[in-house]
């Protein structure tokens, strides 16, 4: 028996990714723990492990390959004793067992035959890939999802059961994406929205009323098309999904971080074990402030708001390729050199593109800071379904008046994002403010 | 009468009214339905079923007439029409005990009467002219059905001229017959005195036969009747009959030239009325289009409370479709949430020799919304189990929009196809594309293999052709 090697969801949310290259060639033996390939994920360039024993029969799916579906048969590895002869029959069958879901057999872009609509791949992939099961939709709603780029877990299914149904497609094709401008100015207005670090970029696929391409050709304007990656499209989505659904709310504080800059000076003296940043500082009070007010730690869902028991903070971090928000697990009970040294550790993976899913995935309140860039106050988006994220500008000096004189102190703007549906304006307030106090007397979260 | 207020009152007892009558008791609702004449109505009674019933026993008489092509004898093959006849009136009788049958078996109370609004939620039963009572009920469906239509200079006369009763009950049997109409109905009788040996003409005002069904299946319908000794004429109009004794002598019209046929019997088969009249319907806000009542995808009027399915609605006008109304009425009442009908979703079938089936746009119609198409054809002569039945010949044609693979319609000629359309309907119901049906196994020898066969031939890959 021939083994196919098939396409591995690295995350929950994955349902398709690039094979970035192969490390093994065919005909090359491989070893159960071998590294076989490596995907690039939604969010990060993952390896491929060989779980089997025997030799690279076939290679289905090139390195470079974009798009791969979940699940698609990407190799072929042959068992001892079995010899090329073995693989046509396997290229069959291992296509049609891969995709259980799948209508056709040409939901395998590998192979693909002529006629095979080249969508095809992608409702197979978002039905398999669905975590809860199945996404019950009509073969016809398939592959018209699939024809127009949609998600069909996405899409409410009006049929029996619940089951999606052509109408339902053609209704979420038809449907206006409400928070893309409708202006022509549509690209200049989504850069000019400060957004954490790449965010802005609108995606094509998700980008209602103009077509960027297709206007950028008709006034001949030159450009250079840079192909997505799966991480700027999973940005773009999921950013873009944030948008449309949370009703979102800013509030803005200043604080005074002198003090702050003291102690961490103070204690940077003592050790060379860890280097605090001040956002190690902002980590550790959101975290504390989360504590305080759970109500904050939370996601919205139709039926129950989900209060997290744990206090998890994804911190922004910009990569080479994109956004990703590698997470402090606990941070509420983590002193600063555990929490500096983690983000470190972190930050750095992140760069490289080495981070597991579970680094990145479930944080439960995210930050994003950009004051290295000397941006002096910005409104970040949601990170869904996370309930309200903290943006955070420069430290800089600025005059302020104190006890009716005017005087100098580093000030540094913080701007918190909402979702109302999770907590109200005075709720939100009331968390900067247990926020701000934490920071502007430091002491206090020793306590 | 102990019981004189109701959830619902149906109007009607034909496969909409009794179908509705006992969805509603089944989920519950306090339920009587008002019938004239018959329970199980035209469609039971005089239509969908004596007719197939009739229908069977010329299929008989056609093998019979051929037993020798299966190596059996049967000589001095003749027909009794009285006991034909009687056969058919049996088959409807019991099948009307049968609907009496469930609806008790449901406690649907049955009126007997001819029923009348009489003001909000009241429903006024009079028998013969005389009052039955009158019932309330909070939500009152009326399920009257429909009549052949006549036109003017071709009334029914009972005895020349005839619309479908007493086509059905014929006294003698008319040696040569014109049919107006080439409607299913039309066709199914066309068909049936053909078989038992009358000399047949159709007219039909349109350019081909079976108007409605795709132009290809139409052109082999006409060809193989035509073949079985039916003279066909379309295009053309017949008007100015002139009756003697025993015969009439039709001017049949064609491109400005006309000729006089004369016939022992004429069919009238233009189509239907809605049976609107003295429902009361007037003194509500009802509105109707050409006599047909307006209804909303849960079949309610513009009348709060009052609702109408089946042949008294819009179109397609079929039996199954006044059926698949009731249940949806009857869920909608009891506030259910039932899928709205939709109409593309009908099968269409026409029992003459050869069979006439289908569901969904012809090619024509495909074409014209715009549709670019792939069309798939496979003939009963390719198939095993025709050869083995001694039918090779039929079509059996698949039409799918080329760009996303829906099967956009189905249209099938032969034996058997009226019991095959099914397949396709399950099909387009579950929308299914091309692929699913390549994927699905059909049993071999069947005559549904054509169906696998025709999906696979449009898209260039038939086996057995």
């Amino acid at each position: 028996m021939t083994i196919p090697i098939l396409m591995p969801a690295l995350s929950p949310t994955m349902t398709e990714g690039n094979l970035a290259k192969w490390l093994k060639k065919e005909g090359d033996e491989v070893k159960a723990g071998d590294v076989l390939a490596e995907i690039e994920t939604d969010k990060a360039t993952m390896e491929v492990e060989a779980v089997d024993e025997g030799r690279l029969g076939k290679i289905l799916v090139e390195g470079g390959s974009q798009g791969v579906a979940v699940n698609t048969p990407i190799a072929i590895l042959l068992e001892e004793g079995e010899d090329e002869s073995a693989l046509s029959a396997a290229a069959s069958g291992g296509a049609a067992s891969a995709a259980p879901a799948a209508p056709a057999p040409q939901a395998a872009p590998a192979p693909a035959p002529a006629e095979a609509p080249k969508a095809a791949a992608a409702p197979a992939a978002a039905s398999a890939s669905a975590p809860g099961g199945r996404v019950f939709a009509s073969p016809l709603a398939r592959r018209l999802a699939g024809q127009a780029g949609l998600d069909l877990a996405a899409i409410k299914g009006t049929g029996p059961n619940g089951r999606i149904v052509k109408a339902d497609v053609e209704a979420a094709k038809a449907a206006p994406r409400p928070a893309a401008a409708a202006a022509p100015a549509a690209a200049s207005a989504a850069a000019a929205q400060a957004a954490p670090a790449t965010a802005a970029a609108p995606a094509a696929k998700l980008s209602a009323g103009i077509d960027a391409k297709s206007y950028s050709d008709k006034l001949g304007m030159r450009y250079k098309a840079v192909p997505n990656s799966s991480m700027r499209k999973t940005i773009a989505r999921r950013l873009t999904e944030g948008q449309q659904t949370i009703p979102q709310y800013h509030l803005t504080v200043d604080c005074q971080i002198d003090a702050l800059l003291k102690v961490r000076a103070e204690l940077n003296g003592r050790s060379d074990s860890y280097k605090l940043s001040v956002n190690d500082f902002i980590i550790r009070a959101s975290a504390l402030a989360l504590k305080k007010m759970p109500a904050l730690n939370a996601a919205w869902t139709d039926d129950a708001m989900l209060q997290y028991e744990s206090v998890d903070v994804s911190v922004a971090a910009a990569t080479p390729t994109g956004l990703i928000t590698p997470i402090i697990k606990n941070a509420d009970r983590k002193g600063l050199a555990e929490i500096s040294n983690e983000m470190k550790d972190l930050a750095k993976r992140a760069r490289e593109g080495t981070l597991k899913p579970e680094e990145f995935q479930g944080g439960t309140f995210s930050i994003s800071n950009l004051g290295m860039f000397g941006i002096k106050q910005f409104e970040a988006l949601i990170n869904p379904p996370q309930g309200a994220i903290l943006a955070v500008g420069v430290s800089e000096q600025r005059p302020v008046v104190k006890d009716g004189a005017l005087a100098i102190a580093t000030v540094m703007t913080c701007t918190i994002s909402i979702d109302h549906r999770v907590a109200d304006g005075a709720v939100g307030a009331q968390f900067l403010s247990v926020f701000k106090s934490l920071i502007e007397d430091p002491l206090s979260m020793l306590l | 009468m102990a019981d004189m207020n109701y959830d619902v009152i149906v109007v009607g007892a034909g496969p909409g009214g009794y179908v509705a009558a006992i969805r509603a008791a089944q989920l519950g609702l306090h339920t009587a339905v008002v019938e004239r004449e018959h329970l199980g109505g035209i469609c039971l009674n005089w239509g969908c079923i004596p007719t197939k019933a009739l229908l069977r026993s010329a299929e008989v008489m056609h093998l019979m007439k051929h037993a020798a092509d299966y190596g059996l004898s049967a000589d001095g093959v003749s027909f009794d029409l009285a006991k034909v006849v009687e056969r058919s009136r049996k088959v409807a009788g019991q099948l009307n005990g049968g609907v009496r049958h469930l609806l008790k078996k449901n406690k649907v109370t049955v009126i007997d009467g001819e029923a009348k609004l009489a003001g909000k939620g009241q429903v006024a039963v009079t028998k013969g002219g005389a009052a039955v009572g009158t019932f309330g009920a909070r939500h009152i469906i009326i399920a009257t059905g429909a009549r052949a239509r006549t036109l003017p200079g071709l009334e029914e006369d009972g005895k020349l001229v005839w619309t479908y009763k007493k086509a059905m009950t014929p006294d003698g049997f008319p040696k040569s017959l014109l049919v107006i109409g080439s409607g299913a109905i039309g066709i199914e009788f066309a068909s049936f005195y053909n078989a038992l040996g009358s000399k047949v003409t159709v007219v039909e005002v349109m350019d081909r036969i079976l108007p409605v069904e795709d132009a290809e299946i139409s052109g082999l319908a006409r060809k193989a009747f035509e073949k079985q000794g039916m003279r066909i004429i379309t295009g053309a109009k017949a008007g100015n009959l002139r009756k003697s004794a025993d015969s009439v002598t039709v001017a049949v019209e064609t491109g400005g030239k006309t000729e006089d046929i004369t016939v022992d019997r004429v069919i009238v088969a233009v189509g239907i009325s809605p049976n609107t009249e003295n429902l009361g319907l007037e003194n509500t806000r009802v509105k109707l289009d050409r006599g047909h009542i307006v209804t909303n995808p849960m079949c309610e009027t513009d009348e709060p409370g009052l609702y109408a399915i089946g042949d008294v609605t819009q179109p397609p006008w079929l039996a199954h479709k006044a059926s698949h109304e009731g249940v949806i009425v009857a869920e909608h009442i009891a506030g259910k949430h039932p899928h709205p009908l939709d109409v593309r979703m009908i099968p269409g079938c026409t029992y003459s020799h050869p069979q006439v089936a289908s569901v969904g746009l012809t090619e024509a119609k495909a074409k014209e919304k715009g549709y670019a198409v792939k069309v798939g054809r496979f003939p009963f002569m390719g198939n095993g189990k025709a050869i083995a039945l001694g039918e090779p010949e039929g079509l059996v044609k698949t039409i799918f929009d080329a760009k996303t693979g829906e099967l956009l319609g189905a249209h099938m000629i032969g034996a058997e196809v009226t019991e095959l359309i099914q397949g396709y309907t399950v099909a387009k119901t579950l929308e299914t594309t091309e692929a699913d049906l390549m994927h699905t196994v059909f049993p071999h020898p069947t005559l549904s293999e054509m169906m696998h066969e025709s999906v696979l031939d449009a898209y260039g890959r038939a086996i057995h052709f």
